[in-house]
């Protein structure tokens, strides 16, 4: 097979990505509750599709980069292949308002974009098992669907205002799916369903409020939505400045920053994404692994060349605070969607933080992204499959000893935990280690005050933490004896489209990581593939082309995801890490291997010794520990603060601004309202005194005249006559009288 | 015999007949008063034309006057026949619809 690029037809397969579920979700959405099985396979063909389409391209790019190149494509640049919107033919491509939407596929994209492609099929795959019975079953195939639309047009958009256009749809469908059950009137959970999906809307919508004000500075100063546009503006505006970030980039960053903190779940944002767990559980998967908190982190990668140090020591500090915060909250939860929902909050982190310490981290950020989506969708649907088998039931405490009665679930779950918890060979391992790498180099470096050693610290023990609380929910559920004899008892494996997801992400989440190997070359290359998507390491000269004795030194850039963007030399921060990679390569690839193995393999004993061996120290630990256990249980409140804060003070603004409205304003309105009655009143005793009695005046005027001169009107004709005799007799009189 | 004269009988006829016009009862007679009205205008016309014109004008206009009045009759007396109908009366003084 032919594994070249061509602009000419990729373009079209590409556009094709999004398009067929798109039709499938119109079809869907009218005439869904009409097909046989009420159009699921309709929709989860299309994803086939899709995914075949979406994987083939990666396919293309990964061969291309392998042989050296840099895989960049835009469909504007080199077709002339896109939408124009708002746009105004006499003014041309040069004005500003004119807004085009094409297709951007890189390296970044073409891994993302295959990423979703196979997540978003699997999950609809596993949908059609799980959700068997729904009440809204075809709505609900038509929502997920759109939502997988959302986040391919968000991959492949080319503009930061399209890439917004999809991240609002992505919102918009979160809520319609989280509150799947708000709308079935036999949900014992309706209440708490239509609550969480109206917190999910309006926690993001905050994030997405800094996201908008962020891209409109950006658009205001470069007068591009456009990202290659924007990343050369970027750079010259840099070199404008000194080669340092203006301040109002900074501010613009930590706003566009901002979303990431709202989609993606970061400290203090995080708090919709465990009430999210009220939606089905495919959904779970799909949001918290593939699509939508993934777009946050798709986000900064797409945004990094906007963002000045600062910004990253702040992305950093975010992220290495929420990874540290959500795996110390995900020890203590007993719902086992809460704990994998703790888990991704603390994963997000560590992509986040990754992303923070630039250069390496940001390849192993975006690395641990895709990583995670394998083996945290496959994650969510086991635990969906496990609470499938249980009959609706979520609480660890009744399960116990399930790998006997759910062995394949058991098997990808374990899988899949090994892969989060770190160890060696399984994918989280090599994505994770990177980032942890990537924070030890930073810390090396100095960086930024202290950034990376808080970054490198936080990162190691939320690690410890995450081995540990996957572990116990492993342990937890499918070891020791039966806690609920009622719920093992019903308990069974799930039907073949579920356990056939399950094990096809499992596999991807065993060998997913090998993308990063080096001596991984099924096409024929000799790189890695996904370092080689996104960066080049080169061999070059140190020190100056005279030294010409000089060493070899391997220079790593991530050129690859920015062509034509010399990032090391308008970001000191991803300065240092360029030149820092050779030597991390040996002292701190070791520290951090070394330190992510302890940590991963001390937290896996721990949690076999507290859950398999010694049962009843975890309830006496949670005792010691006392009110910080309690502090940690209760989500260190962060909820009850927000509803004490933010939700309690807009009710008393919104009471203010009622008493307000119905004090002053209406008070105004209804003081005119009296003005006016008493001006009508006036006018009205004007109009029936004045102007009806002059009319009235005139008309008895007139019928008083009439009814004087109507005495001589007696109708006698003889009167008439003497009348007129006599009057003539006078005349004669006066005529010769006179 | 003079002009005098004749200017005497149509001025007695001219008396008669108003005083009969504004005094009878009996519409047929007010039309009566009428005629003699008219008939002491014809007097007068052929008297001056016979004493003081040369042409034949005042008798021109006699003749017209007859003509009229003849006319004159023909439609009042339809008129009256209607009244008739209509009030069950020919008092003039009964048919007073006008005033209103």
């Amino acid at each position: 097979m032919d594994l070249t690029f061509d602009p000419a037809t990729d373009f079209k397969w590409l556009l094709a990505v999004p398009l067929i579920p798109l039709c499938g979700y119109v079809v869907q959405i009218f005439f869904g509750r009409f097909l046989p099985r009420k159009g699921d396979w309709l929709l989860t063909s299309g994803m086939f599709v899709t995914m075949l389409i979406t994987v083939w391209m990666a396919f293309k790019a990964i061969a291309a980069t392998q042989g050296g190149e840099t895989f960049f494509h835009d469909s504007w640049a080199d077709e002339g292949f896109g939408f124009r919107w708002l746009y105004d033919t006499q003014k041309g491509a040069t004005d500003p308002l004119n807004v085009t939407a094409g297709i951007l596929y890189d390296g970044l994209g073409a891994a993302m974009l295959a990423v979703v492609g196979i997540v978003s099929f699997f999950v609809h795959l596993f949908s059609t098992g799980y959700m068997k019975g729904d009440r809204r079953y075809h709505i609900f195939f038509a929502n997920i669907s759109l939502f997988t639309v959302a986040m391919l047009g968000l991959v492949l958009s080319d503009n930061i205002l399209f890439l917004f256009v999809f991240w609002e749809i992505m919102g918009l469908m979160s809520y319609l799916l989280i509150g799947h059950f708000s709308h079935d009137p036999t949900s014992h959970r309706i209440k708490q369903a239509a609550a969480a999906c109206k917190k999910a809307f309006l926690t993001t919508r905050v994030g997405d409020t800094c996201l908008f004000v962020g891209i409109m500075i950006f658009y205001y100063h470069f007068q591009t939505f456009r990202f290659t546009e924007l990343w050369q503006a970027a750079q010259e505006t840099v070199a404008a400045n000194g080669g340092d970030y203006p301040a109002w980039m900074t501010a613009a960053g930590l706003l566009v920053f901002g979303g990431t903190v709202g989609k993606s779940a970061q400290f203090p944002l995080h708090i919709w994404l465990p009430d999210a767990m009220e939606g089905p559980t495919p959904v779970s998967a799909m949001i918290h692994a593939a699509t939508m908190v993934a777009a946050g982190v798709f986000l900064l990668g797409r945004c990094y060349p906007l963002m000045s140090p600062e910004v990253l020591t702040v992305v950093t500090c975010f992220g290495a605070v929420t990874a540290l915060f959500a795996a110390t909250i995900g020890m203590t939860v007993f719902d086992i969607k809460g704990v994998l929902a703790y888990s991704t909050i603390s994963q997000l982190g560590f992509m986040v933080a990754g992303i923070g310490t630039g250069g390496l981290g940001l390849v192993a950020g975006l690395f641990h992204m895709v990583t995670h989506a394998f083996f945290k969708s496959c994650l969510f649907l086991s635990a969906g499959s496990v609470i499938h088998g249980c009959h609706h039931e979520q609480d660890m405490r009744k399960m116990g000893g399930l790998r006997k009665k759910m062995p394949l679930t058991f098997l990808a779950m374990l899988i899949c935990t090994l892969a989060i918890a770190g160890v060696p060979l399984f994918a989280g391992f090599y994505s994770k280690d990177k980032i942890i790498q990537s924070a030890h180099m930073k810390m090396m470096t100095g960086g930024l005050d202290g950034a990376g050693l808080f970054a490198f610290v936080g990162l190691l023990l939320a690690a410890a933490m995450t081995a540990f609380y996957m572990f116990r929910l492993i342990f937890m559920t499918f070891f020791g004896e039966p806690r609920d004899k009622h719920v093992y008892d019903h308990a069974h494996e799930s039907p073949k489209p579920m356990v056939i997801s399950l094990l096809v992400l499992a596999f991807l989440g065993m060998f997913g990581g090998k993308m990063w190997l080096r001596d991984f070359d099924l096409l024929g290359g000799h790189g890695t593939w996904f370092e080689d998507l996104t960066s080049e390491i080169s061999h070059e000269h140190a020190g100056h082309a005279s030294d010409a004795a000089g060493s070899v030194a391997e220079v790593f850039s991530v050129d690859r995801m920015f062509p034509g963007i010399a990032l090391t030399e308008m970001n000191t921060y991803v300065g240092d890490s360029a030149n820092q990679y050779l030597a991390s390569q040996h002292t701190g690839h070791t520290w951090a291997m070394t330190g992510s193995l302890l940590v991963a393999i001390g937290g896996i004993l721990l949690a076999w010794f507290l859950y398999v061996r010694r049962k009843d120290l975890p309830a006496r630990i949670a005792a010691g520990f006392g009110e910080v256990y309690t502090t940690v249980a209760n989500k260190y409140y962060v909820d009850e603060v927000v509803n004490a804060t933010v939700i309690k003070g807009t009710m008393v603004l919104a009471l203010t601004f009622k008493w307000i409205d119905e004090t002053i304003v209406d008070g105004v309105v209804v003081g005119a309202g009296k003005v006016n009655r008493a001006f009508g009143f006036f006018w009205a005793w004007f109009d029936k005194t004045i102007v009806d009695g002059l009319v009235n005046g005139v008309a008895a005027v007139t019928s008083t005249t009439g009814s004087l001169v109507r005495l001589f009107q007696t109708g006698r004709i003889q009167q008439y006559a003497s009348l007129a005799f006599g009057g003539l007799l006078l005349l004669f009189a006066w005529i010769f009288l006179a | 015999m003079g002009l005098e004269a004749y200017v005497v009988v149509a001025t007695v006829l001219f008396g008669l007949g108003v005083a009969c016009l504004i005094t009878r009862r009996n519409v047929i007679y007010v039309l009566m008063g009428i005629e003699m009205i008219l008939n002491s205008a014809n007097i007068n016309f052929v008297a001056f034309n016979r004493f003081n014109g040369d042409g034949m004008d005042g008798r021109m206009f006699a003749i017209f006057v007859i003509i009229l009045a003849a006319a004159e009759a023909a439609v009042a007396l339809g008129i009256v026949l209607n009244v008739f109908q209509l009030f069950g009366t020919v008092k003039p003084s009964d048919v007073d619809l006008l005033r209103e």
